[in-house]
């Protein structure tokens, strides 16, 4: 366990900008959200989320794949080189950290996505514990301790002081790079912030949530036939807001620009919410809201679970919670379908 | 140094390769077959009967489509396009020579080598449903030996909407163990076969259950053959069908073709019908 | 307001009752204290739900346009700045005017964890545009605060401006919520969804283009655009969009007098009328630009 003042901050960034690019929060036109630090900018580390989830990091909201011109017949292709920079991402809460490892079974499963592969691979994830979770916070669900967030390097907040804790070989290498600037740190000191933390957690409004029937595979069609789905989706837009603040929400499409010199193939992040998401010239297999709205949730917590070993597709970020204009949410699906028997309806 | 990259092997999965049309054949007012090589006068990639492949022009459009032509063929890949929307638009006005980019084989196959082998078969198409069991049916024709008797029923609305008909009149319907059963939705002025729906010419033809059953069509005709084939009392595990969904990247990652928990492109487009009764009813 | 909604809850269940409405759009509780959720319901022990607070700001009269398809009328709370968008609505024919009984609501004034929501701060005033019934209370709404944004964006230079909002629409992730919460947006098929259109975009490859979806739609509803202010509060990026909309709002007073949407069903927006006297631009602007942009 390392320690240096909080204060040197701007000291510890410059000397891993030496090697990498760091990312930190930052606040931006009225947004606080990762963006590549220089000497001189401000981060936020008291903000508890930001506005973007980090997924862009590895899954951008739109890549390249390549480009291509068409003449007279033939064709011709040149793939986008992946940009090979090595990036340090600060300030990285426990949920978001969660979410890459199920990007991850997405992603880098056969046949690897060499775009995120190689993004993931030259990223190197800086955690930074949870000081102040909030009411809409629920990541204890799925098994996540938000003092203890996990990644290549934890950091701890108390004090004024900063706590680093090297976790995997990235993050040695990390250390090594900057161990100059910090002294042995008290890890009582660290354990002390954790304590708090989980303190804090104990009063949350959402820490009881459990998945109740979302849990048992075998009610997966009970589930999918349950009638609160044409209740709670009654009030769903449609629009986009869950799935692309979502940080485990990978639904892309893959389309074409053409600027008038050449056809760029670009892959952009899709919502399973918007009607044409699964239209096809003869017809759509989901044609009303409530279908779309039910697809997200029997994905995020039935048929990806299945496919993963038990690992549900949500971290209990809160997003959601936050953003959604008709304040629906998972955790009002979990509540209505998970948590209630058939007839019951939702009684909180 | 740089690898070689082929379409089979290529860094980034979602970069298709280029392929050069070299056979236009219309076989209806609708659909065309078109013969594509990738370029050196080989195939574009290998494959098993029932897998598809994405075909795309850039600015116009990607689609996937099932590749008609079976493995055993060494010269050449086949795809039958019906005209249907803007990408098929367009390679329909495609002629000889010009190129077209692709990339594949996606998807499952149909079991030739393992639960088909050594059985009876009968295999079940309407419309432009043939175009995947044309696959199969030239694999099982150019390895004869390894499958039993063959029953063929193929139906379209009419006479000229009919995939491959010279194909099956002159060369199928001489294979030895082989019987074709041509079906047309409404009689017609030169039309001398038979007149009835796909389902009912099914069960007219009283197949016994002691085949194992391949159905691809349009989907409620695929629903009422289930259905007749269940009333006949094939099992669940002597039938295979193919899903049709939207796709896009064709390896189970954009999250369109997501039922239940298959990808179709991935875990599909092949599916033994007792697999099917578990997927939610959202196809 | 504990008194409100019993009566709001009284009223409904009598309309119920009287075989009036099949269906009612309100707000239930949420998961919190400060979240109140829109709510249709269908059947009549789920009036009990009904919770009317001062975290009611979503404007129910977006909804409506779904429940046209189904049978009988739908009961739908409003609030006098809700009645506008309502209007905007009717007058597009997106809603049948006999299938809707319209509850009017008092407002004081709607708030989020953090206080008055921003909309709250140009409150157009106590008057329902349109109802069946309204329930009376003492609330008065909030007196308007200029926020003083638009004065800050009209005095900035071209270049100030351009900058201005590059950095605001750059923060944009095309979710959409905008246009799908907005009264003025209806089109069945719209623009942004059309493969023809070539604006058709989930998030361009190329980062202008994606800024160009606010204005273009800015463009697409001036004239019809209420200033409910609902896209600025949905928006997850917090971009001040209706700084966008009030821009088009006042060169169009400019030109044509002021005009509010959706204050009266009946009354054209200038861009959908021609009158002799409308100033013809290109001859006062001269041509080839306009000096104020």
């Amino acid at each position: 366990m390392l320690k240096m003042p909080l204060k040197c901050l701007d000291a510890l960034f410059l000397e891993l900008s030496k090697e990498h690019q760091v990312y930190a929060p930052m606040e931006k036109a009225g947004s606080v959200s990762f963006f590549p630090w220089k000497e001189g900018d401000t981060v936020c580390l008291d903000t508890l989320l930001t506005d973007h989830s980090p997924k862009s990091f590895f899954f951008p909201q739109s890549e390249t794949l390549y480009r291509a011109r068409r003449e007279e017949g033939s064709l011709s292709i040149v793939p986008e080189e992946a940009e090979e920079i090595s990036s340090v991402y600060f300030g990285v809460r426990a949920c978001d950290r969660r979410s890459f490892e199920i990007l991850d079974r997405v992603f880098l499963s056969t046949p690897c996505d060499s775009c995120y592969e190689s993004k993931r691979r030259n990223g190197y994830v800086v955690t930074l514990a949870c000081e102040n979770p909030e009411d809409t916070c629920f990541c204890q669900t799925f098994g996540i301790d938000p003092a203890w967030p996990g990644g290549d390097v934890s950091v701890w907040i108390a004090d004024g002081d900063l706590y680093w804790k090297s976790l995997t070989e990235k993050g040695e290498a990390l250390t090594e790079l900057v161990e100059g600037l910090f002294e042995a740190g008290d890890r009582e000191k660290a354990e002390e912030e954790k304590a708090k933390i989980r303190k804090k957690l104990e009063a949350l409004p959402l820490k009881d949530l459990s998945l109740g029937r979302f849990e048992h595979p075998d009610s997966a069609m009970d589930l999918f036939e349950s009638e609160q789905w044409e209740t709670l989706s009654d009030t769903c837009l449609g629009c986009g807001i869950c799935t692309f603040l979502c940080p485990t929400c990978q639904c892309y499409d893959i389309c074409d620009y053409d600027s008038g010199h050449e056809i760029r193939k670009f892959r952009c992040w899709d919502s399973c919410m918007y009607p044409g998401f699964t239209e096809m010239s003869h017809g759509n297999n989901r044609n009303s809201q409530m279908q779309r709205f039910r697809q997200r949730f029997m994905h995020k917590l039935v048929y990806f679970p299945e496919n993963n070993g038990g690992v549900n597709s949500c971290v209990g970020c809160g997003r959601c919670l936050r953003k959604c204009p008709s304040s629906l949410n998972i955790v009002r699906v979990i509540k209505a379908i998970g948590e209630s028997d058939a007839e019951g309806g939702n009684d909180e | 140094m740089p690898k070689e990259e082929t379409m089979s092997n290529r860094t980034n999965v979602l970069i298709p390769g280029i392929g050069v049309i070299t056979d236009v054949r219309r076989d209806t007012p609708d659909v065309k077959t078109f013969r594509v090589n990738g370029g050196e006068g080989r195939k574009p990639f290998e494959h098993m009967p029932g897998q598809c492949a994405m075909l795309s022009i850039p600015g116009v459009g990607e689609a996937m489509f099932s590749i008609t032509s079976s493995p055993t063929n060494r010269d050449y890949m086949e795809f039958s396009i019906k005209k249907c929307g803007c990408l098929t638009d367009w390679l329909h006005q495609m002629e000889k020579g010009q190129e077209i980019a692709l990339r594949g084989p996606y998807g499952n196959y149909f079991p030739v080598d393992t639960d088909l082998k050594g059985k009876n078969l009968l295999f079940i198409a309407g419309g432009i449903g043939i175009a995947p069991l044309r696959s199969v049916i030239h694999y099982v024709i150019d390895n004869r030996g390894d499958y039993g008797l063959v029953d063929i029923v193929y139906g379209a609305r009419s006479a000229e909407d009919l995939v491959n008909l010279e194909e099956m009149r002159k060369d199928w319907s001489n294979v030895e163990g082989f019987r074709v059963h041509l079906t047309i939705d409404r009689s017609e002025e030169g039309w001398d076969g038979n007149v009835a729906f796909v389902p009912d010419y099914v069960r007219e033809l009283k197949f016994s259950n002691d085949r194992t059953a391949l159905v691809c069509g349009p989907p409620v005709m695929i629903k009422f053959v289930l259905q007749a084939l269940e009333e006949m009392g094939f099992a669940g595990t002597e039938i295979y069908t193919t899903m049709e969904l939207k796709m896009k990247c064709g390896v189970g990652k954009c999250g369109r073709c997501n039922i239940g928990s298959k990808y179709v492109c991935k875990d599909g487009p092949v599916f033994r019908y007792d697999e099917l009764g578990v997927l939610p009813s959202e196809y | 307001m504990h008194a409100i909604e019993e009566t709001i809850k009284e009223t409904c269940k009598k309309l119920w009752d009287h075989g009036e409405v099949n269906r009612i759009l309100a707000w239930e509780k949420g998961l919190f204290d400060y979240d109140a959720a829109p709510v249709l319901f269908r059947s009549r022990e789920r009036i009990s739900r009904l919770v009317y607070n001062e975290h009611c700001g979503v404007n129910l009269s977006k909804f409506l346009i779904k429940e046209m398809e189904k049978e009988g009328k739908v009961l739908v709370l409003l609030k006098p700045c809700d009645t506008y968008g309502f209007n905007q609505l009717l007058s597009e024919n997106r809603v049948n005017r006999e299938k809707v009984y319209i509850l009017g609501v008092p407002c004081g004034g709607m708030r989020d964890e953090k206080g008055l929501l921003f909309k709250c701060l140009s409150c157009k005033g106590n008057d329902f545009k349109a109802s069946d019934q309204i329930i009376e209370s003492d609330l008065s709404v909030p007196a308007p605060v200029p926020s003083g944004e638009e004065e800050k964006l009209n005095k900035m230079t071209a270049e100030e401006r351009f900058a201005f909002w590059r950095g605001q629409l750059s923060k944009c992730i095309r979710c959409n919520a905008c246009r799908n919460v907005c009264p003025a947006c209806s089109c069945i098929k719209c623009v942004f969804d059309n493969r023809d259109s070539g604006i058709e975009a989930k998030a361009n490859s190329d980062a202008f283009e994606e800024n160009l979806f606010h204005i273009i739609r800015a463009f697409h509803v001036a004239g019809r655009c209420t200033d409910c202010g609902e896209c600025s509060r949905v928006c997850p990026q917090n971009i001040p969009l209706y700084l966008l909309n009030r821009k088009m709002i006042e060169e169009m007073n400019e030109r044509y007098g002021t005009y509010q949407a959706g204050e009266n069903p009946e009354a054209k927006s200038p861009l959908t009328e021609f009158k002799e006297s409308d100033p013809e631009v290109s001859a006062e602007y001269g041509k080839g630009g306009v000096s104020s942009c």
